[in-house]
């Protein structure tokens, strides 16, 4: 029999004991929606996971450094053809082209002094790039986050607000003075000589290479405007220098050219380099020179291989991709888990299927006579019996995925409005994304079929008489 | 047989024993025949003689303890499940004294059955059921179902569906046994004709020898299983 007759001619059984078989089918899209409600749970939970980790900026981020190590207090080494590549400009471009980096930046965090209404504070200062304002650290800012890239703004860290007035909404629009020092290059020393005492307050340690010779350090003052305030600070897990409670644009961080710890025990942050010399392999440049670039990744799958990647080039890397690879096969266990209990409900409608179908082959014992009489081989009755098992569970488990969808859509709703009432922001804690849709049918259809499998071979096996 | 008829039909000592506990039942004990092409035969006998066995053999629907059962040249004792369920598909038509039509379904629909497991295309499938129904006198009734028909009616549609597919062979298992005289005299006037008209062998089982007398070319009397006697219509 063609599959489209046998397809037909199971319908039209289905439809004749319709209480029974819709009571079958209800069995069975009741399983596949307590599977579809589990996973869901599963996969709902671990994207909010993965999400609120991947604002943190914790797990998507990889600290770029010299092998020498972000502060330079590793060994040094003698100047020589294999020395490692400096961290500098032409590196941070090549690295944003690798695939999958969102993007590369120079952490900027520098020791400072803040005066406000002609009060004095000691605090850090961080330079933030625009794409900290996605970061979960700026969810709950109040206010808002830089106007530009390059703004005269600042944002405060809350108690450090609390510090300046205890009403911190009064902050806003209000002006505040940083005081920072700015290194300034003392140019370059004559190839081949070298310096015989210590420069006025830094000194590279390739002078005597012809390359830069120092730096010297001024007093700066930069009149900011407070923009925002809040609670927490993006890439918390990654301080090193103390906890920054002011943060400005990156753009403006680097006009400010802080000079960084790692800049006394190389070279100057900026340094013009002679044009024979310019080049990006163990060259000077004519740029900054970071001490850590912040490398961003788009997807926390990419972690490992941009990882790699720069390690090639010949960087010391750090990041957190340990903990995320934990995290992940804790959701995979989770979900697996969820998964079994969720599948317990259809196994038990499995159970339904058989039992229908065996009572649906007492009941048309002398029909199946008929057929056979007729011409039909035991595939054929076999086939149809199949069919019927297949519809139901197709209907059965188009109806479950509709289901357990409501049941996820209710559930999310009423979640959220518990959120709401605890002034916390909404979230997704329930999805079903289109692979379980598709999953939960397929599964619900192969079930459904091993399930018809003894009712169909009793059929086929009953004999040819009328 | 006639001798002018081509054989499409032989048994050579077919037997169908049955084991009853230690018993064996010899519903059909070394039974040997044959049935010309466009013949119409009666096998008669009476209760519990084996014609009804005897026409299951023939159909296809059982298969034989010993012996040969050989329709169009294949013996059907050796044929696989697959093989004699495509024999009876397209080679032999069956008619049953309780007419066996699939209750739930209209009389368009059991005509549809054969035609289904024929593979007959969707297309084609009307004109047939129309073709077959045009025969027996039913095309009014396309869209009931069986409990809506009388006795006769559903008999001409039990015929007619034995027929859709065009067999060379009608079996017809005492047809008229479930139908008052006038109604069965009309069926088997009905066989008569597609015998006649379309030159289909007809072998039918009945116990009333009149019937026979009226309509078969050659009656084979059966008793305990075993044939007793093969004659002319009297």
């Amino acid at each position: 029999m063609k599959t489209y007759d046998l397809v037909e001619l199971a319908s039209r059984n289905l439809r004749e004991s319709v209480l029974r078989n819709s009571l079958t089918t209800l069995g069975i899209a009741v399983g596949v929606a307590s599977l579809v409600a589990m996973l869901s749970l599963g996969i709902g939970l671990q994207q909010l996971a993965n999400r609120r980790l991947e604002h943190s900026g914790l797990f998507d981020s990889v600290l770029v450094f010299t092998p020498r190590g972000p502060e330079g207090f590793g060994p040094r080494r003698a100047a020589s053809p294999a020395e490692p590549r400096r961290l500098d400009e032409s590196a941070r471009q090549e690295i944003s082209r690798i695939a999958g980096v969102a993007e590369a930046y120079p952490e900027i965090r520098v020791p400072t002094e803040v005066r406000y209404n002609d009060r004095p504070f000691r605090t850090v200062v961080e330079g933030l790039p625009p794409s900290a304002a996605e970061s979960a650290a700026m969810e709950g800012i109040q206010g808002h986050f830089f106007s530009k890239p390059d703004a005269a703004e600042a944002i405060l860290q809350a108690d450090f607000a609390k510090e300046l007035d205890p009403d911190t909404a009064r902050l806003r629009g209000r002006p505040l003075t940083l005081v920072y020092a700015e290194s300034v290059s003392l140019g370059n020393f004559p190839p081949g000589r070298s310096p015989t005492g210590p420069a006025a307050a830094g000194r590279s340690p390739r002078s005597d290479r012809g390359e830069p010779a120092g730096f010297s350090v001024l007093r700066k003052e930069a009149t900011l405007t407070i923009v925002g305030v809040t609670e927490s600070q993006p890439n918390a897990g990654f301080e090193r220098f103390g906890r920054a409670r002011i943060f400005v644009p990156l753009d403006l961080a680097e006009k400010m050219i802080p000079p960084q710890i790692s800049a006394l025990l190389d070279s100057p942050v900026r340094q013009p380099a002679p044009p024979a010399q310019a080049g990006s392999a163990g060259r000077p440049t004519d740029g900054p020179l970071y001490a850590t670039l912040i490398v961003r990744v788009a997807d926390v799958k990419n972690i490992e291989p941009v990882e790699n990647a720069i390690k090639r080039m010949g960087f010391s890397t750090f990041s957190l991709q340990d903990a995320t690879r934990n995290l992940r096969q804790f959701f995979a266990v989770l979900d697996l888990f969820l998964g079994i209990f969720g599948s317990l409900a259809l196994a038990v409608a499995s159970l339904g299927i058989i039992n229908t179908l065996v009572m649906a082959i007492l009941e048309r014992r002398r029909e199946i006579g008929i057929l056979k009489a007729l011409g039909a081989s035991d595939r054929d009755v076999k086939g149809l019996f199949f069919a019927e098992a297949g519809v139901m569970g197709l209907v059965g488990g188009a109806a479950g995925v509709a289901l357990g969808w409501a049941i996820g859509h209710t559930i999310n709703l009423g979640a959220n409005i518990y959120l709401q009432r605890q002034n916390l922001p909404s979230q997704t804690i329930w999805l079903v994304p289109w692979w379980l849709v598709v999953g939960a049918i397929a599964f619900s259809l192969v079930v459904s079929l091993l399930a018809g499998l003894y009712p169909a071979s009793r059929a086929a096996r009953l004999e040819s008489r009328c | 047989m006639s001798d002018a008829a081509p054989r499409i039909l032989r048994a050579e000592r077919v037997s169908r024993h049955y084991a009853m506990g230690s018993a064996v039942i010899r519903a059909v004990d070394e039974v040997s025949l044959e049935v010309g092409a466009g013949e119409f035969v009666a096998l008669l006998g009476s209760s519990g003689s084996g014609k009804s066995t005897l026409l299951n053999l023939m159909g296809g629907l059982d298969r034989p303890t010993s012996g040969a059962m050989v329709v169009a040249g294949r013996d059907l004792a050796t044929l696989g499940a697959e093989e004699l369920a495509r024999y009876r598909r397209h080679s032999v038509g069956m008619i049953f004294q309780s007419f066996n039509l699939v209750p739930r379904m209209t009389v368009e629909e059991n005509l549809e059955l054969p035609l289904r497991l024929a593979e007959v295309e969707r297309g084609e499938r009307r004109a047939r059921v129309e073709e077959a129904l045009d025969r027996v006198g039913l095309q009014a009734r396309l869209r009931h179902r069986p409990s809506e028909l009388s006795g006769g009616e559903q008999q001409r549609v039990a015929i007619a569906r034995a027929l859709v597919n065009r067999p060379t062979i009608l079996l017809a298992d005492e047809p008229t046994g479930n139908l008052d005289s006038r109604t069965g005299t009309e069926i088997l006037t009905l066989i008569e004709e597609i015998n006649r008209a379309s030159g289909t062998t007809v072998v039918l089982v009945t116990h009333e020898e009149a019937r026979a007398d009226r309509i078969a070319k050659r009656k084979i009397f059966l008793a305990d299983g075993r044939l007793v006697e093969e004659r002319k219509p009297n």
